[in-house]
């Protein structure tokens, strides 16, 4: 196995995890802050990558049509969000499941109503091409891009939490609420922001990586899943444990796809070895987020005290 | 309160029993959304086509085709399958693309004694052991298109290849067949996720392994996903890519664009083929339908045809299935691959030729012929089927 | 909801009959329809369980109706045919493994609860997935329903029809006299109020893992049957979003009551097969593709029901508010 190889494979899972910790970054603060179970944050995802392949289209440019996405998707979301969303968070867990997996259910026919069950969108044509990283390593473009965008998002709410007053805020909300309610904090307006923040991170999420996967209706449900998987490993309510979980999710998917059927190759047929891995791979995600609520339940970065 | 309810419910019975008039029903299942939609649709126009030409009628007969989504799930197309069959009583059940969705929908059809006539997908088990008599292929058996291309890349001299194929029924024949054919070494064989879009780590793999030619069988938006990933890797200047025909038809041309020219590829069918009826059929798909038709088009269209025909020479009588069989394992029909004629486990016997990617007159992307691979070609399992 | 004895027998009747009514008419199709609404009733019912008399929310358990359904399944493939072999091995193996399942997963609480049954369910799902000897995502065909002797034909639409009945009225049945046992009450007043029953010595831990394996095992039933019915089983029968659908079934039926499962499943399948099959003019007017998004209805129907009927349809027809 040669370095390159080890390298490429590292760089894929990095950028898998990147993406998966936009997603996981928004969720982990809806859930830690207003602690409410948003089952619709996947179609929150679908919605930035439908409305980016129709605004990239529309203004010809794809950072144009990113950026303008990214603001219909948040738009959106705290539309939601004030409108109906809002009422769930006195209700009990079971009612916000139960709520917002109907929202996936009307969002997905929705979208499909608009747009169709899928949509086009392409990669800017000058990040189409390779990029030689290492002699013997052409990288796509694209791919880096992603890793640049998600670390730099990754540092820009690390800043926003720790040195802004409205990530104080929040921070705030996210350890004690009731503290927070009670030295006059607008917990609505603080609200409304965080799911806004949260729909635009998933509004990216979903455009960068629409050119490379499908834009298809239902689309955020498998995501969804990883998601919730990486908050409760890290810990509900931590943007440092959304990215540590996402980290690790990213690698072990890594391994389970591209090392482990090369593993289990020297002795299973092909078709069997190349379902184990990935199969192996699930498995151990879920078996460690298991593990984690176990032992462990408040994750391996608990936001509250 | 009690006599109004059984009222009601009487009317609801009444209702929903209500029979129809006398035409051909023919149920259509496809997968018409979704990456691999594509598919679907242009199967499913080109089957439309041809009943549009005859009159809305086939063998004389009006007919209704129902349309359904599959949605690429296996239990949506049984679903469908059991209501097409059950419900409105359907005399010919057809459209299926994909292998899976064939094998959980269609025993629907053939336990009912229904006709199912496929216009693409043709596992290796129904060829063989599992033959059945309710089940005829309008297309070609799954792995035909395979061996010509393995027997190509034998012909090219290619001493490596690196295989890659969805890990499902058609895609263990798919390279199953490639293998047949091909003289050289497999550096790798590769079975990815049916429906994955993410090929990141397998061209890293690929990339390491170096070999001669990359043989990849992904159809549909797997395909057109992971072509421009190949390209964007920068891998399609180092690494000779071989395709089978629905590798790279119009719905992967269209999408894709101009890293396509110069793929290679085998396949039964092309636009350019120099018979009567392929000629009114291209023209006639590209005045309906303002594009060009794929081979998935023209199965479509020529399964349309070999239902027409069979109906006609029974003269309208489908009840008698037996009959319509018989009718049908004549196939008397004009193909637009030209001869057509059924090998005895109800798949055809055809030729398949070597295929490039170049551009029509109107500059628009097309595969062209170039070569004869198989002439007369039926297939591996032929002979564990014991049909006669 | 209370109902009387003249109202359940006429319901039954009402059940018995239709087969009969709707082979009469040569339409074996709803026949077979109905068979399906009645196991995915059973499967309601026995979240039912769970989650409404439990108040246990399971979102995992399309696990325990996909290890019922495949385990049946397994065994036909492999030839053992009999039901009577098949089905109780179904309901036990899920029974298991519900015990494991439930055993790590009780101890946690709340939102983690939710969380774990979910990554259980999910690790089935990928387990049986990878699992290429018996079709891994392309799903397993069998040739044949199960076989239980004594004449019975289960090819037959309405020998298995009334099979599935005898099934479900059975397990209502015993969901109806746990209710009045100690069991049963027991459940309710965990639900009810954890700490109150630990304080007055009820064994709250072993209570609601007894309860959990036997909605388990009951949803293996369930799954065992669906395996049978469609002579096929693919792995999606354990996605979260089948535990989803479950959920809505019973929150539609009604959460807690005996019927709630039973409502539920037929209303929902109801409701997706008449959308899809007979369009309603003004309708399909104003949306032309309206038949296509059945799901914006169902969507739309639970979050009324959640915002603003919590207690179900069955609910809706109550007058009493349920015993405390």
């Amino acid at each position: 196995m040669s370095s390159i190889l080890i390298l490429e494979q590292s760089l894929n899972g990095l950028q898998f995890g990147l993406m998966l910790f936009l997603l996981a970054a928004g969720l982990t603060l809806v859930f830690g802050i207003m602690d409410m179970i948003n089952l619709a944050h996947g179609s929150l995802y679908m919605l930035g990558a439908f409305f980016a392949a129709t605004l990239v289209q529309a203004t010809g440019s794809f950072f144009l049509g990113v950026l303008l996405a990214i603001a219909a998707t948040a738009l959106a979301g705290m539309l939601l969000e004030v409108s109906l969303l809002r009422t769930l968070y006195q209700r009990d867990h079971l009612s916000q499941v139960l709520a917002t997996f109907a929202l996936i259910l009307i969002l997905n026919e929705a979208v499909r109503l608009v747009w169709g069950s899928d949509a086009a969108l392409s990669m800017p044509a000058a990040l189409s091409g390779p990029v030689e990283l290492v002699p013997g390593l052409m990288y796509p473009s694209y791919r880096l891009v992603i890793i640049a965008v998600g670390l730099a998002v990754a540092v820009l709410l690390f800043l926003l939490v720790t040195k802004t007053r409205m990530g104080m805020l929040v921070r705030a909300g996210a350890s004690n609420r009731e503290m927070a309610l009670a030295m006059g904090v607008n917990i609505r307006g603080l609200f409304t922001a965080v799911f806004g923040v949260g729909a635009a991170l998933c509004a990216l999420a979903g455009a960068m990586l629409g050119p490379l996967l499908a834009v298809q209706v239902g689309m955020g449900e498998n995501i969804l899943i990883l998601a919730f998987v990486v908050i409760v490993i890290g810990g509900i309510g931590s943007i440092r444990g959304a990215l540590v979980g996402s980290l690790v999710v990213g690698i072990v998917d890594t391994i389970g796809r591209a090392f482990l059927p090369l593993l289990f190759g020297a002795f299973l047929p092909p078709q069997f070895a190349s379902a184990a891995g990935p199969a192996i791979a699930s498995v151990s995600i879920y078996l460690l987020m298991a593990v984690v609520l176990y032992f462990r339940p408040q994750g391996l970065f608990p936001a509250r005290g | 309160m009690s006599k109004k309810f059984l009222v009601v419910i009487a009317a609801a019975a009444l209702a929903l029993n209500a029979q129809a008039a006398d035409r051909i029903k023919v149920g259509f299942i496809s997968t018409l959304s979704g990456p691999s939609a594509a598919l679907g649709v242009d199967i499913r126009d080109g089957f439309q086509l041809a009943v549009k030409m005859n009159g809305g009628k086939l063998g004389g007969v009006p007919a209704e085709v129902l349309v359904g989504d599959d949605q690429f799930k296996p239990d949506v197309g049984r679903q469908l399958a059991e209501r097409y069959v059950r419900l409105e009583k359907v005399n010919f059940l057809t459209g299926i693309v994909f292998s899976n969705i064939l094998l959980a929908a269609a025993p629907m059809a053939w336990d009912n004694k229904i006709i199912y006539v496929s216009p693409n997908a043709a596992p290796s088990p129904l060829a063989g052991k599992q033959c059945n008599p309710y089940f005829f292929v309008a297309s070609w058996p799954n792995d035909a298109y395979h061996e010509a291309a393995g027997k190509h890349a034998t012909d090219k001299g290619y001493k490596s290849a690196y295989l890659i194929a969805p890990n499902y029924q058609a895609g263990k024949d798919s390279l199953a067949g490639f293998k047949r054919f091909y003289k050289g070494r497999v550096a790798a064989e590769v079975y990815t996720q049916l429906g994955q879009l993410d090929y990141a780590a397998e061209l890293a793999q690929v990339r390491a392994a170096k070999p001669d030619a990359l043989y990849i069988f992904l159809p549909g938006g797997m395909g057109i996903n992971f072509i421009k990933q190949f390209v964007a890797a920068g891998m399609s200047k180092d690494i000779p890519l071989i395709v089978p025909g629905f590798g790279d038809d119009q719905d992967i041309l269209r999408p894709v664009g101009e890293a396509t020219l110069g793929l290679f590829d085998s396949a039964h069918w092309a636009l350019d083929f120099d018979n009567a009826a392929n000629r009114k059929f291209v023209a006639a798909f590209e005045k309906e339908f303002n594009r060009l038709p794929s081979v998935f088009a023209a199965q479509g269209y020529d399964t349309a045809l070999l239902i027409d025909g069979a109906v006609r020479d029974v003269k309208g009588k489908v009840e008698d299935v037996q009959a319509v069989r018989k009718a049908m394992k004549a196939a008397h029909f004009e193909s637009v691959r030209g001869a057509f004629k059924f090998n005895r486990n109800q798949m055809p016997i055809q030729n398949y030729y070597l295929r490039v990617v170049g551009k029509d007159s109107q500059g628009r992307l097309v595969n062209k012929t170039i070569g004869t691979i198989f002439k007369d070609r039926g297939d591996a399992y032929v002979q564990d089927c014991p049909m006669k | 909801m209370k109902t009387g004895i003249a109202q359940i027998v006429a319901a039954v009747a009402l059940l018995a009959a239709y087969p009969l009514v709707m082979s009469a008419f040569d339409n074996l199709f709803y026949v077979s329809f109905a068979s399906r609404v009645l196991i995915y009733a059973i499967a309601a019912t026995s979240l039912n369980l769970v989650l409404g008399y439990g108040g246990m929310i399971s979102f995992g358990h399309a696990a325990f109706v996909g290890t019922g359904a495949y385990v049946a399944s397994i065994l036909v493939a492999e030839g053992v045919t009999s039901a009577w072999i098949g089905w109780p091995a179904a309901v036990a193996l899920s029974a298991l493994a519900a015990l494991v399942i439930g055993a790590v997963s009780l101890r946690t609480r709340g939102v983690y609860f939710i969380m774990i049954t979910l990554a259980f369910a999910q690790m089935m799902f990928y387990l049986v997935t990878s699992m290429k000897a018996y079709g891994g995502d392309e799903g397993l065909s069998l040739p044949a329903r199960a076989e239980l002797g004594f004449g019975l034909d289960l090819g037959n639409e309405v020998t298995f029809y009334y099979v599935v009945l005898a099934l479900l009225l059975a397990a209502l049945y015993a969901l109806h006299r746990m209710n009045h046992a100690r069991f049963g009450r027991a459940v309710v007043a965990i639900r009810e109020n954890e700490s109150r029953a630990e304080a007055i010595g009820l064994p709250v831990y072993r209570t609601k893992l007894a309860c959990f394996v036997i909605a388990g095992a009951v949803g293996g039933l369930a799954g065992a049957l669906l395996a049978s019915h469609g002579k096929y089983v693919n792995p999606n029968v354990l996605h979260w979003i089948q535990s989803g659908t479950l959920m809505i079934m019973v929150i539609i039926g009604g959460v807690g009551r005996l019927w709630g499962g039973v409502i539920g499943a037929a209303v929902l399948l109801l409701l997706e097969h008449l959308i899809a099959e007979y369009p309603i003019g003004w309708l399909a007017s104003l949306a032309p593709n309206y038949q296509q998004h059945a799901g914006l209805g169902v969507g739309l129907v639970l979050l009324a029901i959640v915002l603003f009927a919590p207690q179900g349809i069955a609910g809706l027809f109550s007058r009493r508010a349920r015993a405390s």
